[in-house]
């Protein structure tokens, strides 16, 4: 058995104080990204090693909003995946027109795009006044973020195509106020969007759920982590109710994985089964 | 130079469509190992691609999955708006995270995290390209005893990719893209 390269023990260590100091449990991200993602960290604070960032993080708190900042790293657009929005829109959203109150968990908001795109497609649906968006994150920061509903105008011309190839009725400027190199949010769309801390790995069932978007989250996360996220969204969800996952995401190595049946198996919309497998 | 290796990554830019085609007609049917490539075409479809590829291919072509391990004898190719990588369990890992120079797929992250889950036991190949990503990864991979492989500059469609790999990472072998498949099946201890 070969020896492991110093970065790979510095990485554990890194791993084990945070849970230990912080109580964060990172110990079932995947590695791989994880790395890169501390090794980031490690240049953006200008340290020479993963190790000189734990020493400091065991007694700089202030370092550690920082630190779970860098973790979540949230990247993301309006209307990613477009053809995904559009199918939510002509096949989902008028199966969930038929319940009274419909309740929507985007589980990883990041900065909000995806949330503001789900608000305008129940808008456009005429759902949207008695829909309940419940959008999560387990970084503060990004709740923050999510919550202003502030863009920079760069990305607004790619967010445009994107909500008009998913069927947008509009024009995606209605939704927004432009100013300087920014875009906002327009606060309407705020009005049934509920922003609150949750972090998948430890928190457990909040709502019961019509629909869930987690978009590019469980590609992060080991199986075991992977299946355990699985059956909480199970456990969420009514009977039937929707999740919708990120379009190259691959569930079957996960056991919860049987309890839902693909809607369409291409971008990722699977259906809770009325029975566990 | 080690000559075991459990898997071939290979990076390519612009005009990396022709070369991946003659490199991919030229490996043998028998041909040992995986091999993840990451091709900045610019094209959402990445399907259509493996379609393409698979014409000039005596070995299937497909997208790579996530958390799915690359089987021997088969060509992956990272999915469009992605990085690939290569997880410490041997698996197909997928990422969204930032842009690496401008790229993603990035060569480098495919690079760098298949140099540290194969510690040093892959073959790195860096073809024709009009940035600079994989030199960094290409040095990983060397550095830990894997195997160099860079088109000539001279001979590339767009120089600028296998010259700044060989500029910070050297090279086991520079040769024209012609050659590269039969040193690949050399180095994997098969013939034509």
């Amino acid at each position: 058995m070969s020896r492991p390269e110093v970065e790979e023990v510095e990485l554990e260590l890194f791993v084990r104080a945070l849970k230990l100091r912080h109580g964060y449990d990172f110990g079932e991200y995947a590695r791989a990204s994880l790395r890169r993602r501390v090794n980031a960290l490690v240049q953006a604070q200008g340290h020479g090693s993963i190790g000189e960032l734990t020493a400091r993080l065991l007694r700089d708190d202030a370092l550690l909003p920082v630190v779970i900042a860098g973790l979540s790293v949230p990247v993301s657009e309006m209307f990613r995946d477009p053809a995904v929005f559009r199918r939510l829109r002509d096949e989902v959203l008028p199966l969930l027109a038929s319940y009274p109150q419909i309740n929507i968990w985007q589980a990883g908001c990041a900065f909000g795009q995806e949330v503001y795109s789900l608000a305008i497609l129940l808008e456009e649906a005429g759902l949207y006044d008695r829909s309940q968006i419940y959008a999560t994150d387990f970084s503060d920061a990004a709740i923050a973020r999510a919550q202003e509903g502030i863009f920079p105008a760069r990305e607004a011309r790619l967010y445009s195509e994107n909500y008009l190839a998913a069927g947008g009725q509009h024009s995606l400027a209605d939704y927004y106020h432009a100013r300087y190199e920014l875009i906002t949010i327009d606060e309407r769309l705020k009005r049934n969007v509920t922003f609150a801390n949750h972090n998948l790995v430890c928190d457990g069932v909040f709502c019961e759920a019509h629909l869930i978007l987690c978009r590019n989250v469980l590609i992060y996360f080991t199986d075991p982590l992977q299946n355990h996220v699985l059956e909480l969204f199970r456990d969420s969800l009514v009977r039937s109710g929707f999740l919708c996952l990120g379009t190259r995401e691959n569930i079957a190595f996960a056991r919860a994985g049987r309890d839902f049946r693909a809607v369409d198996a291409r971008l990722r919309i699977f259906q809770r089964e009325q029975q566990r497998a | 130079m080690r000559a075991a290796a459990d898997l071939v990554v290979l990076g390519c830019s612009a005009g990396g469509l022709r070369a991946l085609h003659v490199l991919l007609s030229g490996l043998a049917a028998n041909f040992p190992l995986p091999l993840a490539a990451v091709c900045h075409t610019g094209s959402e479809d990445v399907s259509l691609l493996c379609e393409l590829l698979a014409r000039s291919s005596t070995l299937p072509v497909q997208e790579a999955s996530e958390r799915c391990a690359p089987k021997p004898g088969q060509i992956y190719i990272a999915p469009s708006g992605y990085h690939l990588l290569l997880g410490v369990d041997g698996r197909f890992a997928l990422s969204v995270d930032a842009r690496v120079g401008y790229a993603r797929p990035s060569i480098d992250v495919l690079f760098q995290s298949a140099a540290e889950a194969c510690r040093g036991r892959l073959i790195g190949v860096v073809m024709t390209g009009a940035n600079s990503d994989g030199a960094e990864g290409l040095q990983q991979i060397r550095r830990r005893g894997g195997v160099g492989i860079v088109q000539r500059p001279d001979d590339a469609e767009a120089s600028a990719m296998p010259s700044a790999a060989l500029e910070l990472a050297g090279a086991d072998h520079c040769l024209p893209l012609e050659q590269i498949a039969g040193l690949l099946n050399r180095l994997c201890g098969v013939v034509r």
